[in-house]
């Protein structure tokens, strides 16, 4: 094998590499050993910690409804997200100076700041301005954090979409007469939508790990906090975190699988324009590069 | 219309979410870079293991890994990281937590910055008989590291976001305070705005000036 780094290997680099192979395996051996001892010292290993797992109980009564409110909240945001963060996509690219001008400033804002403060703050409005009972505030707030966030999140997704289409069917658009609405809607639009499909199911990762920020901090009954109340039930601290970060881990790893088959199958597929919009895109736009022109975002 | 804020120490608050920024930055910079030259070695057991680590980290909520850090490294195994008192401790695993997560990323942004750099150019440095230490720092290094400036930009920014999710282990940065303060005063709607202020100011100059600068750098192909 070669690479920009080194060369197929002759006999000596590869006696080399072996010797570095069986160094590596001796250091990652010990690691895990270090690990083993020390959850044996703390008493983690004992079978009584790992036995409820094995139980129906624990799953039905905490781990299953926590992953359920993950879910609902992560999929509700995106329902709601997706729409408003097209609208705010498709009015960056506006013809007129005001519409890209309040929607560039709506959308570099609640990108430039955490999710936690959206959603601190959500809570405490809805704690004071509404009537919304203490029980569902909670869902509510991390929900409005979330879709603040990511709309403007998706609004970068949507307006590189639509960037990423040549400019030859805008043009054709116009030169069989239709109006701006009618190219957008009825030409842009739907090809976008294609090529953006792999950036938005990974945005859905994003939304489903930022989940567990609202049931740390303003006690949502997500994965994260039923496992607080899991261990407290079972004292068994070190499993119950394993088992959720294996959940997540599990869950995120379909959703990311998901959408890099999704990438693969559209980047093939003749009928497209060959525009496809990566999975790794959306790592750079959850960075929220600021002032539009000097980031990736505008070049795609 | 601001003497709510007397009595808080906002600044102090913003100043610990610049410290945990920098301290995590640092850190995860020197262990990505670590995984990322695991990820392109020749041993397939390196690159096995930086391939699992990146996915495994890269798809836990780093609010799970802080708070493991804190429940599960401090109080059952007893890692206090040589802190004498709560509040360096909580720091520390903070940073500690922030470094493990934010080196999935920054391997990522780095090795994705060594895959730009086209196999050409190292046949080409080794037509000319350049050794491979040469080929390294004198033709692959130097256009690897300006093509991941952005990047690597971006992976700070998101950090700097990020840190506050210490606030879920009790660290006194921005959020917490900002938590602290909208329970205790009625206006919910100027401490968001002074807080939003604070983060905007910490992220525009660095999406801007890494921004400017990535552009600058960047290598015209």
């Amino acid at each position: 094998m070669s690479s920009v780094l080194y060369d197929t290997p002759g006999p000596r680099a590869r006696r080399r590499n072996v010797i570095f192979s069986v160094v590596f395996f001796v250091l990652l051996a010990l690691f895990a050993w270090w690990v083993w001892q020390k959850m044996d010292e703390k008493n983690q290993l004992t079978s009584a910690l790992w036995k409820p797992f094995t139980e129906s109980e624990a799953w039905t009564t905490y781990l299953l409804p926590g992953l359920a409110n993950t879910l609902k909240a992560a999929a509700l945001s995106m329902v709601i997200a997706l729409p408003l963060g097209a609208v705010f996509g498709i009015s960056r690219l506006s013809d007129h100076r005001w519409v890209r001008a309040v929607a560039g400033t709506v959308v570099e804002f609640f990108r430039s700041i955490p999710v936690l403060l959206l959603m601190l703050f959500a809570n405490e409005f809805y704690a004071r301005s509404t009537d919304v009972t203490s029980d569902d505030r909670p869902f509510y707030a991390v929900v409005t954090g979330l879709v603040l966030y990511n709309a403007s999140v998706l609004a970068e997704v949507v307006r590189a979409g639509i960037l990423s289409l040549p400019k030859g069917q805008t043009e054709a658009a116009y030169a069989i007469g239709l109006r701006k609405g009618q190219t957008m809607n009825s030409i842009l639009l739907p090809q976008a939508v294609t090529a953006m499909l792999p950036a938005i199911v990974s945005q859905l990762v994003v939304i489903v790990k930022d989940t567990a920020l609202g049931g740390v901090m303003i006690g949502f009954t997500e994965l994260l906090n039923s496992r607080g109340t899991l261990a407290a039930n079972y004292a068994n601290v070190i499993p119950s975190f394993i088992v959720v970060a294996a959940m997540f881990i599990l869950l995120n790893f379909i959703l990311t699988s998901f959408a890099s088959w999704l990438e693969r199958r559209l980047r093939r597929s003749k009928r497209s324009t060959g525009a496809v919009l990566g999975v790794e895109k959306v790592d750079d736009l959850n960075a929220a590069e600021i002032g539009g022109g000097f980031g990736s975002g505008a070049s795609a | 219309m601001f003497d709510f804020l007397e009595g808080y120490d906002v600044l102090g608050a913003f100043w610990m979410t610049v410290k945990l920024t920098a301290l995590s930055a640092v850190g995860s910079l020197i262990w990505g870079t670590l995984l990322a030259a695991m990820r392109v070695s020749p041993v397939p057991l390196m690159r096995g293991f930086g391939t699992a680590y990146v996915n495994i980290v890269r798809n836990i909520p780093l609010t799970v890994i802080i708070l493991f850090s804190s429940l599960g490294l401090a109080d059952v195994f007893g890692m206090t990281l040589g802190a004498e008192d709560f509040d360096v401790q909580g720091f520390r695993l903070a940073v500690l937590g922030l470094v493990a997560y934010t080196a999935a990323f920054v391997c990522e942004a780095i090795r994705s910055g060594i895959n730009t750099v086209p196999l050409g150019q190292a046949e080409a440095a080794r037509a000319i008989g350049l050794s491979f230490s040469q080929t390294l720092t004198l033709i692959v290094l130097p256009q690897a590291f300006r093509s991941v400036i952005g990047p690597l930009a971006n992976v700070l920014i998101a950090l700097t976001k990020n840190t506050t999710v210490a606030a879920a282990i009790g660290v006194a940065e921005a959020a917490y305070l900002m938590k602290t303060m909208i329970e205790n005063e009625a206006q919910t709607l100027l401490i968001g705005a002074v807080f939003a202020f604070g983060f905007v100011v910490l992220t525009l100059p660095t999406g801007l000036i890494l921004g400017w600068l990535s552009k600058r750098l960047a290598v015209k192909r």
